[in-house]
């Protein structure tokens, strides 16, 4: 080899060698968060560029849409897919990705960090970050609290015809429903009626058949008719419990609700089904997550002054509960940056951040940001945000969840839009389903 | 002096190539040339498939990578077989399966018939006819759930204007009768051109001789249509129903953008059955079973039908 040509190969080698360097450089500095695809998602999008700027990590996004969030992510964290660094998931995976390894154990960093779960709401420690629940076993700081709840059309319900015309009827003032049987009653008096020249509906509900629409919104509802999961003093025992009268009493309330209540061809809806029939002037009532509140109060259609909100009224005994949404942060095991990962979820609990978060659209599950004397009247929906936070009840989050939620999915669809069957025998299937498959589980 | 193809090619062979390959027999270099085809055949398909059946007689949960995995015997298939809501859904394929093949053979012949007659715009109308295959499935269930929504959709508006029914009445795939033609409507209107395009190849390979010299012999054209048209179309109808057949048996986009398998199970067919069990419950071993179970339904059925079909051709 003469010189010439060994100087040109020593060039090439070293551009190669930068370019190597360079890459491996970017590849240490960029962090990919996996979410759901939705309004909160581009909310942290913006509050993610401060730690773009001070840590010099670059963020990427996977946003999936809802109804594939579950499938597409849990593929991920199943196959040992490095696609994700963080992992905002569902409260209900939680149990699943701890004994199968998938998120860090954050206790350790927790401590190191100074990372108190006393600062976030109790709810939300429980449903987004314990494994075993009840346990001081961590694998995800709280980063969005969310629950099921009511915004209704409080420019209908303020017009003194239409008050007049309810007080005659039902003998009280249109006004927030107490109960689920004063809700109904509402709902049926919304059903059909003209307003404005068009004919509007009662109440937008989950029915939603593919993913976990359904489950959602009839928990939603049994929890306040005294469902209960499984005998509180023997854990797996379910029969007489989730299938007890007052559930099944719950479950012939939320067909009667189906029933007479909701727009036509609402068989398969849930949250953006609900928010487009609300939205649209559709409906009266609409049930659905809190996440959707700071995009119906700046809507132009039904924002501001339009529409009220209000938590899950009582059920018939005077208790209210309400579904649980949200999730929490997690790194992901397979993650080849853990410590940037670590790094952002260190950023992202800062109270600061948190409140910033809470102002972009954001829950923040942060005690000091929603227990702030500020906080109830920052915003119309923020008091009935921490009235339903205080009622929350979740779903299983058992490794096994996916298989008891699409148990759920169909005896709930089957008896609620599909007719078929009683309350009764949804629930004592259902009974059924969820005790073989903790039976499969090795429960028993 | 090269006499052929083949000497030539052995002429212009590198020497140092054809010193390599000197040795081999001819069927050993047939051999050299067919293995990288098989080796990726046997990767693809056969390992696959091997790999399905194994897991199909154990507990394994793709999910639970740290549990342990058991040999369950036939376990999973008896439970398969004895499930009431399987047969439910076994049910529910077999009759979109039936009257999509039903409908769009017929719709899909008659089409052919009319558009093998030669008329002005004759080309114009098959491209029209053509046009909802060539979109995507994903989309067609998009949109066709716009047309099926009773307050605003086109399909519930076109019923109450032709019956006098309120449009917002009735729901096409919410309500339990309706939800099962709902998925059938859509289908027919988007594969019937398929058929349509095999029937009408079918219909311009028969020679003008033959109807002539059935006109020559007074023939009617009825007896025409019947002792010609029919049989010498048959071998490409049944080749249409057989693809046709072995689509909708393992249909899933198009029904779960419509219907998403509901209201309850009503739409819910093997395939939709089958993703829930495999890729949302995790358990896949029982979906291995499950899929082995499809696997063979479909594979018997086709071989008996191909039978059938060869059959056909032989008269």
């Amino acid at each position: 080899m003469n010189f010439r040509h060994s100087k040109s190969l020593a060039a090439f080698a070293a551009m190669l060698a930068a370019g190597v360097a360079g890459t491996s450089h970017a590849n240490a500095k960029d962090l990919t968060l996996c979410w759901a695809a939705w309004d909160p998602a581009n909310a942290l999008v913006e509050l993610s560029k401060d730690f773009e700027a001070k840590s010099g990590v670059t963020m990427k996004f996977e946003f999936v849409p809802w109804p594939n969030f579950a499938d597409r992510m849990l593929n991920e964290l199943n196959s040992g897919g490095k696609l994700c660094d963080l992992m905002i998931g569902d409260s209900q995976w939680i149990g699943g990705a701890a004994e199968n390894g998938q998120y860090v154990k954050l206790n350790d960093f927790f401590d190191k960090e100074g990372i108190k779960m006393d600062d976030f709401i109790p709810a939300t420690v429980v449903g987004y970050a314990e494994w075993p629940k009840n346990s001081p076993n961590y694998w995800a700081l709280p980063a969005f609290g969310d629950v099921v709840g009511w915004s209704y059309r409080k420019d209908w319900f303020e017009r003194p015809e239409l008050q007049a015309e309810f007080k005659q009827k039902y003998g009280r003032d249109l006004a927030v429903p107490k109960t689920f049987a004063e809700l109904k009653d509402i709902a049926e008096f919304f059903q059909k009626r003209e307003i404005d020249g068009k004919t509007v509906y009662g109440a937008a509900i989950y029915t939603e058949r593919g993913s976990e629409g359904i489950t959602m919104g009839v928990m939603d509802v049994l929890y306040s008719y005294g469902f209960q999961y499984e005998n509180p003093d023997k854990p797996y025992e379910l029969d007489g419990f989730v299938n007890s009268a007052k559930a099944v009493q719950g479950l012939e309330f939320y067909k009667q609700l189906y029933d007479c209540c909701t727009p036509p061809g609402h068989s398969d809806a849930y949250m953006s089904e609900d928010i487009d029939a609300y939205k649209s002037g559709q409906v009266a009532l609409q049930m659905n997550f809190a996440f959707t509140w700071p995009g119906i109060n700046a809507d132009a259609n039904v924002g501001g002054d339009k529409s009220g909100y209000f938590p899950n009224p009582a059920g018939p005994d005077g208790v209210a509960f309400a579904q649980l949404g949200g999730q929490g942060i997690s790194v992901v095991s397979a993650s080849e940056k853990k410590d940037d990962a670590l790094a952002y979820i260190k950023w992202f609990a800062q109270p600061e951040i948190q409140q910033k978060w809470w102002q972009m659209g954001g829950y923040s599950a942060l005690r000091k940001v929603v227990e702030d004397p500020g906080f109830a009247t920052s915003q119309p929906y923020a008091q009935t945000f921490l009235d339903s936070m205080a009622i929350v009840k979740d779903f299983w989050a058992e490794p096994a969840y996916a298989s008891l939620l699409q148990a759920a999915q169909k005896r709930f669809h089957d008896y609620v839009v599909a007719g078929q069957g009683s309350a009764q025998d949804a629930l004592d299937g259902l009974a059924k389903d969820w005790t073989q498959v903790f039976d499969d589980d090795g429960k028993y | 002096m090269l006499h052929s193809p083949v000497d030539r090619v052995a002429e212009a062979t590198p020497r140092a190539i054809a010193k390599r390959f000197r040795g081999l027999s001819d069927r050993s270099l047939a051999w050299l040339f067919v293995a990288p085809t098989i080796v990726l055949l046997l990767a693809v398909n056969i390992f696959p498939l091997i790999w399905t059946i194994r897991l199909s007689f154990t507990n394994f949960r793709v999910n639970r990578p740290n549990a342990e995995v058991e040999f369950v015997g036939l376990k999973n298939y008896i439970s398969i077989l004895s499930d009431k809501d399987i047969w439910l859904t076994m049910q529910a394929t077999a009759h979109f399966l039936i009257w999509t093949l039903v409908l769009q053979v017929l719709i899909g012949f008659a089409l052919a018939y009319l558009i093998n007659k030669k008329f002005r715009g004759n080309d114009l109308w098959t491209t029209i006819i053509v046009l909802p295959m060539m979109l995507s499935p994903a989309v067609v269930g998009n949109f066709w759930t716009f047309l099926y929504q009773p307050q605003i959709g086109l399909f519930n508006y076109a019923v109450g204007f032709l019956t006098g029914a309120d449009p917002s009445s009735f729901s096409m795939i919410g309500d339990v009768t309706l939800a099962p033609w709902a998925i059938i409507i859509v289908d027919t209107w988007m594969w019937t051109p398929f058929v349509m395009l095999i029937c009408l190849a079918g219909l311009r390979s028969i020679p003008d001789s033959i109807y002539e010299a059935a006109e020559c012999d007074r023939a009617s054209k009825w007896r025409q249509f019947w002792t010609i048209t029919i049989p010498l179309v048959l071998p490409f109808l049944m080749l249409a129903v057989l693809f046709r057949g072995i689509e909708n048996f393992k249909m899933f986009d198009l029904v779960v953008q419509l219907t998403g398998g509901g209201p309850g199970s009503i739409t819910e067919l093997t395939s939709i059955n089958l993703k829930r069990e495999a890729f949302e419950k995790w358990r896949t071993g029982y979906a291995s079973a499950y899929a082995v179970i499809l696997f063979v339904t479909v594979f018997g059925l086709a071989s008996i039908y191909v039978k059938a079909l060869n059959k056909v051709k032989q008269r």
